[in-house]
């Protein structure tokens, strides 16, 4: 354990770099300079990572306590898991600045508030130290407010306050949730680090808990978009400047899950256990109420957020089920949906920005007018619908075989007399892989309102996609590839986190 | 080169054809076809030498994903059944892709074709060669996806478009059960490998029958999606709008076939469930009867040759439930893929000749203006319909004859619909080639250039000799049923010259159709009966949801809670407490407080 743990990094960087903007560098410049150099970082970090010993990894903790008494010190510290979301964020980061069109009113605030959020969310996935975990997303919180207030389109202050506020509640819930799970811990062993809190519970100094996994499951669900607590989420990202859309959908709302999978998963499988039928009942919610309402919608953006709140149901499901396939599942979806939805807000930027509407009726046809950018956009579509051969379709083939045999089994034969029954996690699995039916309905849908068809005249002199944001996203789309072509590697690095 | 290596040269050319024709293919149109037919030459070359060689022993494999029970490699099955299925697929993509030269050679889009044609070819490759399920699955998908690009080729005209659509959406419903199978039998077993579930795996379900044909039927799913059984069968009518070689290569003759394929591969797993092979069995025979019905009262001389395809696809899998081995079955496949393609390839001639004319009552005559082509669609015509010494004839009445022994009721059934089947055959092929021209454009018709010709004739002589015990003891180890009643093939026979000469009757001479069964030409309402559900119980009740979630969820849930936080705020900012970033700074400073409180109470 060393005093400065090279994570710590990941997170001044950004910072500083949105220092040096305010004071005045050239803030393009500066935010991509920062966003590479993270990026570079973080695969050094995952190069340097030994997965042969696996858990936590870059330890650091400053010696004094923050808070005297209370057990909170600044402890950083990466596994494999908390690795990927570090990479996550380091390429969401990179691709929301190079597709970020300068905007004309305080354009260098605008790449500051990107940084702020890239820093939070590298500061909540590298913290070990609780306190410092919720802290820092409370940190990212701020910027993407004001990033939809001051920047956003249409209703975007009432979009903003909405969002603003159910979030803030959604964070103050969670924040009882982990007071009481310090308060739950004996007097005199008290503390906000998450390895001594595991190790309390698996020697069963840890009382049982409902109430506290029954606030984190709604702090969390809340931030996550769980349903029915979802629908601040669609007009929030409607509103919301592309690269916020894209660091939001894609980083920050990650930290819900990824708070749930470090947290609840290990410390209270037994109340999860106990709670599993609301939370299916919720995550169903997610996945077949929340996808029907996706095809209803008739704009990109709203439909696009709702996607996105869809695809948390089977990242929760993967949860729920708490088998060792459906965690790892739902770990690997974290980062594919990531990756998905950043590449998907990107181009429904960039679309607006020549059109001026992602009004499905006045769209069509563009395919014969934008060949490249209806490629990518198919592209970023079947990856976002799982399409085998991208890194979603291996999390959620996890997900579906780990919920599969989750549970208590309830078919067997019984002196030769066959009972076939499904038990709650089978019939949930029912529902998600119809899903994958509901999301194929509305993005083909999508696709072909926007592209095919005949054009109206009206967009004759749409320009292709081109330059650095067509770079952003075909990395995207070729990570996503890549990862999808060998799911193995990543799995093998979740497989050293402790969940 | 060795038996290990072969498989993957295979696998591999046509997806680095793909991925280079997406790189480059949009600066030179004979890159981008040189890239797909070397591609598929290669492979059809390997095939038919890996054809001749024993099976290897062992064979490569890579892991892709290995968790625990679940071991997913991506690795190669090497027997009997995918060799043939191999040399089929390759071959025919070969003669089809050369063939595209000439049809599509004034089209726009090239690359894009040639592109969609690799990436079909790589992942009908992965169906065929998968040793598990879930690599079946991952190139199941991809197959719909290159089916959706394709079909989808003229995406500016609204009909295509919403085509490709269709297919790749039925296609999923499908596969919704077939992953739900995957998992039932994946639980049941804790195995994917095809190796293991058709041996060993089997004794894990004795105390389970139930279970294993709930398995079955799940899997079955997928077979009605990717080979378009009903009631999943209306997206491949409408898949039509594809250009006319994707049509003959997708849609009749391997890609559609891969679900019979695939019943094949786990045809020991469905032996063992007789109450699925129920299911299977009546799914197939309905889907046979029905479809050909339908096929009577077509005018689209693509839509005619795919509704026959449905239905001979619907005779494969009654063959499969019926027979006590899928060679019957994939026999029928083998001689379907040569003389449905041939069909399509010579459907695709007129159309050309006929300026892109796809109804056959304006066609007419065309016998003398194309006569190679007429020739063709002639050997092609009676193979489909069963006469004798033509590949079908061998095929279909194989596997009439063991429904007629094992489910007597479809069987019989299916005998009444070989004599359906030479009547629409002959139906096509007397209005469209015989009477008088029924257009301008039947006036003027020409022959096809060369390029495209010549595939025609390869496919034909195929067409005819392609059943012959001697070519078919070599690729298939086939039954004859026993108690097969004396009366079949003499009936056989009989409603073959019925079928023939009914269609000679009617259609002769006839300038347009003295027949009007609104019923069939409509498809049995099925297609209306979709659109309906679709567009009041799935867009309306989608349309419901989102008005609650906006008026009712969002308002209880979210903006009530939302607004009493802003009460609480707007109190506050009595306090001095006015904007965001404060709001925030005492947000965080209140919960140290509040800790500190709860904490040294």
């Amino acid at each position: 354990m060393s005093l400065i743990s090279p994570l710590l990094f990941l997170i001044l960087v950004p910072l500083v770099a949105a220092g040096f903007i305010m004071l005045g560098l050239h803030a393009r410049k500066t935010a991509l300079v920062a966003a590479i150099a993270n990026l570079v970082f973080t695969g050094v970090l995952l190069f340097n990572y030994s997965i042969a010993t696996g858990g936590y990894q870059f330890e650091s903790s400053m010696p004094m306590p923050v808070i005297a008494g209370l057990g909170i010190f600044f402890t950083l510290g990466a596994d494999g898991l908390s690795l990927l979301l570090l990479l996550l964020t380091a390429i969401v980061t990179l691709a929301a600045v190079v597709v970020t069109r300068t905007p004309e009113k305080n354009g260098s605030w605008f790449y500051a508030c990107l940084l702020f959020i890239s820093a939070g969310g590298m500061g909540a996935f590298a913290s070990i130290d609780l306190f410092f975990f919720y802290m820092f997303h409370e940190l990212a919180l701020i910027p993407t407010f004001l990033l939809i207030g001051i920047w956003g389109t249409g209703d975007r202050q009432a979009a903003a306050w909405k969002a603003t506020i159910y979030l803030a509640l959604g964070s103050f819930i969670l924040l009882l949730g982990l007071i009481g799970l310090f308060l739950m811990q004996p007097d005199g062993m008290r503390t906000f680090d998450l390895r001594q809190i595991i190790l309390m519970s698996e020697n069963g100094y840890l009382p049982q808990g409902h109430w506290v996994y029954l606030l984190l499951l709604l702090g969390f669900g809340i931030l996550v978009s769980l349903f029915p607590f979802h629908t601040w989420a669609p007009q929030a990202y409607a509103s919301a400047p592309p690269p916020a859309a894209m660091l939001h959908a894609g980083v920050l709302k990650k930290f819900g899950l990824y708070g749930l999978l470090r947290i609840a998963a290990p410390i209270f499988p037994e109340s999860i256990a106990a709670f599993s039928n609301l939370l299916l009942i919720a995550l169903v919610g997610n996945i077949l109420y929340v996808g029907y309402v996706t095809i209803a919608q008739r704009k990109l953006d709203t439909m696009l957020g709702y996607s996105s709140v869809m695809h948390m149901g089977y990242i929760f499901l993967g949860f729920a089920a708490m088998t060792n396939l459906s965690l790892t599942g739902a770990a690997l979806m974290l980062f594919a949906h990531g990756l998905s939805i950043a590449a998907l807000f990107a181009l429904s930027g960039e679309l607006r920005e020549r059109t001026g509407t992602l009004d499905f009726a006045e769209l069509g046809g563009l395919g014969k007018q934008m060949p490249k950018f209806g490629l990518l956009f198919g592209f970023a579509a079947f990856a976002a619908i799982g399409l085998p051969g991208f890194v979603g379709f291996a999390g959620e083939l996890l997900i579906f075989f780990g919920s599969f045999v989750a549970g208590v089994p309830t078919m067997m034969s019984i002196e030769g007399r066959e009972i076939f029954r499904l038990n709650n996690f089978q019939i949930a699995t029912f529902c998600a892989v119809w899903g994958v039916v509901i999301s194929a309905v509305y993005m083909l849908r999508a696709y072909r309102k926007i592209f095919f068809g005949p054009m109206n005249d009206r967009w004759a002199g749409l320009s292709d996609i081109a330059g650095s944001p067509r770079f952003a996203i075909v990395s995207l789309i070729v990570i996503m590839l890549l990862t999808g072509f060998l799911p193995q590697l990543l799995i093998k690095l979740i497989q050293t986190a402790s969940i | 080169m060795s038996t290990l290596t072969a498989p993957w040269i295979i696998l591999s050319a046509p997806l680095a054809a793909a991925v280079l024709i997406l790189l480059f293919g949009r600066f030179s149109r004979p890159l981008s076809a040189g890239l797909a037919i070397g591609s598929a030459a290669i492979g059809c070359v390997l095939s038919w030498w890996l054809f001749v060689q024993p099976d290897p022993a062992v064979s490569l494999q890579f892991p892709w994903i290995v968790m625990e029970d679940l071991v997913v490699p991506i690795g190669v099955t090497i027997d009997g059944l995918s060799k043939v299925m191999l040399v089929v697929v390759t071959t025919i993509a070969t003669l089809v892709f050369t063939y595209s030269l000439g049809y599509m050679r004034t089209e726009e889009g090239y690359w894009r074709y040639f592109a969609g044609l690799a990436l079909f070819l790589f992942s009908m490759l992965g169906i065929v060669l998968a040793d598990n399920f879930v690599m079946m699955f991952i190139f199941w998908e991809l197959v719909g996806l290159s089916s959706y690009i394709l079909i989808g080729h003229y995406f500016k005209k609204d009909s295509a478009a919403d085509a490709c659509k269709q297919a790749f959406i039925v296609n999923r419903v499908g596969d919704f059960g077939f992953l739900l199978g995957i998992l039932f039998l994946w639980a049941g077993t804790g195995t994917l490998m095809f190796s293991e579930l058709t041996t060993t795996g089997i004794a894990e379900f004795a105390a389970n029958p139930f279970y294993l044909a709930v398995a079955c039927v799940l899997i079955f799913c997928g077979t009605v999606g990717k080979s378009a059984q009903m009631p999943l069968h209306v997206w491949l009518p409408n898949s039509m709008e594809g250009p006319t070689p994707v049509s003959s290569l997708l849609h009749a003759a391997t890609m559609v076939a891969a679900g019979v394929y695939m019943l094949a591969r786990i045809f020991p797993i469905l032996e063992s469930a007789p109450a699925a092979m129920d299911v299977i069995a009546w799914v197939g025979g309905i889907t046979c009867f029905a479809a050909a019905l339908m096929a009577t009262q077509q005018d689209d001389i693509k839509r005619i040759l795919a509704y026959s395809t449905i239905s001979q696809l619907g005779y494969m899998v009654l063959g499969i439930a019926s027979a006590s081995t899928a060679d019957v079955s994939m026999f029928h496949l083998f001689t379907h893929a040569f003389f449905k393609c041939l069909l399509f390839l010579c459907a695709g001639s007129v159309i050309v000749g006929m300026h892109h004319e796809q109804n056959i009552w304006k066609m007419g005559a065309l016998k003398n203006k194309m006569p190679f082509t007429f020739l063709a669609t002639l050997a092609g015509g009676l193979a489909l319909a069963g006469c004798p010494f033509f590949s079908g004839y061998y095929s279909k009445d194989l596997i009439i004859a063991w429904a007629v022994v094992n489910h007597p009721f479809l069987g019989w059934l299916s005998v009444i619909t070989a004599g359906l089947t030479a009547f629409y055959t002959f139906r096509l092929i007397f209005v469209v080639f015989l009477g008088k021209p029924k257009s301008e454009h039947a006036m003027h018709a020409h022959e096809s250039p060369a390029v495209m010709v010549i595939p025609l004739g390869l496919l034909a002589v195929a067409a005819v000799i392609a059943g012959y015990p001697f070519i078919e003891s070599r690729f298939f180890h086939v039954l004859e049923p026993t108690h097969v009643p004396h009366v079949l093939h003499p009936v056989l026979l009989v409603l073959f010259a019925a079928g023939v000469l009914g269609a000679y009757l009617l259609y002769g001479r006839a300038e347009k159709d003295p027949v009007s069964i609104p019923f069939f030409a409509n498809r049995l309402y099925i297609d209306n009966l979709y659109a309906w559900m679709v567009k009041y119980v799935q867009d309306g009740g989608a349309a419901v949801l989102s008005w609650a979630d906006r008026w009712v969820v969002d308002l209880f849930i979210v903006q009530v809670p939302s607004k009493l936080t802003w009460a609480t705020g707007f109190v506050l900012r009595f306090l001095q407490i006015g904007n965001i970033q404060a709001y925030t700074f005492f947000f965080g400073a209140g919960v140290v407080g509040i800790l500190y409180l709860m904490i040294f109470r």
